[in-house]
């Protein structure tokens, strides 16, 4: 059975690193092909992703799978008898991580997206309403080491992989994940030293360079 | 075994409506309990302190709540009949998707449909009517979304098909003029029991909407 695996991605963003990471996790091979998502992105990334032509897409076999979390479902569910389980067992384990998946892909991003794009009333806005987010986040966490228990799961994976844009967020918004959750703080640092968010996570710093970057593109500095 | 099942329910709302479906397509007997969404139940807020809203399916006593992810809920634990998603992950990942386009491209448009008036009204319709039409493309010439069978994308949209008598009313448009195919997708919908029983009278949810709903948003 030939396994090919191709991935569209773009080093910064935090999407890609979710498949990335559950790529790694499983150990499978694949083949990067990085997108110029603000010069021209290739033939192949607006064919396979027609509907929102966005980064990451898995092409498995030339069959495209879009949208991130629902990649790293595909992931696990393709190479289930490969690498850890990242989905819990349980039927209704399953119910609530994806529960909260679903939290972090509606809040987490665009919230954060509120903080360094905003000014004013708006950024403080946006600053409480992430401070509520992460709370919620910690109040998820409990007292565990991580979201999948006591082993890196699927929930690690996704809030992760986002992680690598907090930096930027605290910097723009004027606080620190330390003060507001010194528990999700540890456990980023607890996820960070895992092989396969060490390879897969891009460089906080310099994603806080990228967001300068955006930020001048949106006449904002 | 005694399994207890109860859906915090609301008439009107499609993403009820979609757990009512699949619970009728597995044949669960369960208990609806109507929720008044203005003044929240204790039990509500207990079951979704995140959300505070309906859906929520509390199976022996343990809440799952969001539409879709209940459904998917209801699909694994009841293997017995009507599998709703594919086996294969590939078009697991397929189905997902679309129900997932469902709510990001369709559930919104559709909202100002009936919300808002003037130039926000016609980018609402525009909006909504490319979102079908590219729901029409993936289903194609096929019976169901789920090909042959009713499926997770079926139950998924199936629910706002109750709702287009309104969005005409409100838009003062024809959707079987811009999706025809769709309209007869939804027909033969109906045709299936579960799905006939779980749906309201699209004439009620209308009236509900004109003489009720918008009153209740300042809309006039």
């Amino acid at each position: 059975m030939s396994d090919e695996v191709k991935l569209l991605d773009f080093w910064g963003s935090p999407f890609a690193a979710r498949v990335r990471i559950a790529l790694a996790e499983k150990g499978v091979s694949y083949e990067l092909q990085a997108e110029d998502i603000f010069g021209g992105k290739s033939d192949l990334l607006l064919t396979s992703n027609p509907i929102y032509e966005k980064v990451p897409v898995l092409l498995h076999d030339g069959k495209p799978v879009v949208e991130s979390t629902n990649i790293v479902y595909y992931i696990d569910e393709t190479w289930s008898t490969q690498g850890p389980q990242l989905l819990p067992a349980c039927s209704y384990g399953r119910a609530r991580a994806r529960f909260w998946a679903d939290f972090i892909d509606k809040k987490v991003f665009d919230t954060g997206c509120n903080i360094w794009k905003g000014q004013g009333e708006e950024l403080e806005l946006a600053k409480k309403e992430f401070i509520d987010i992460l709370k919620k986040l910690d109040g998820a966490l409990g007292d565990k080491d991580y979201y999948g228990g006591d082993k890196f799961g699927f929930l690690d994976v996704l809030l992760i992989a986002l992680s690598s844009w907090f930096l930027a967020y605290e910097k723009y918004g004027g606080f620190t994940i330390e003060e507001e959750s010194p528990k999700i703080a540890a456990w980023m640092k607890r996820c960070s030293e895992r092989a396969s968010v060490v390879k897969g996570l891009p460089d906080s710093q310099q994603v806080c360079e990228l967001v300068g970057t955006i930020r001048k593109m949106h006449g904002l500095e | 075994m005694g399994d207890e099942v109860i859906l915090l329910d609301l008439y009107p709302s499609m993403y009820a409506m979609r757990v009512r479906i699949a619970l009728a397509e597995k044949e669960i007997k369960h208990e609806s309990k109507e929720q008044d969404v203005v003044n929240k139940s204790q039990l509500l807020l207990d079951m979704n302190p995140v959300h505070k809203k309906i859906p929520v399916l509390v199976h022996n006593g343990q809440p799952i709540c969001e539409s879709l992810i209940i459904v998917q809920y209801i699909d694994e634990v009841w293997t017995h009949k009507s599998p709703l998603l594919p086996s294969d992950p590939y078009h697991k990942a397929r189905a997902r998707f679309w129900a997932d386009f469902v709510d990001k491209k369709v559930s919104d448009p559709a909202r100002r449909i009936w919300l808002k008036k003037g130039e926000e009204l016609e980018i609402a319709k525009k909006e909504f009517i490319e979102a079908l039409k590219l729901l029409e493309g993936e289903l194609g010439d096929k019976t169901y979304f789920g090909g042959d069978k009713f499926g997770f994308v079926d139950v998924a949209l199936i629910p706002f098909y109750s709702w287009f008598e309104t969005y005409e009313t409100c838009g003062n448009f024809s959707i079987e003029e811009h999706c025809p195919t769709l309209i007869t997708w939804g027909k033969k919908c109906m045709e299936r029991e579960s799905v006939h029983k779980s749906m309201p009278d699209p004439k009620k949810i209308c009236e509900f909407v004109l003489n009720d709903l918008r009153k209740k948003y300042g809309v006039e």
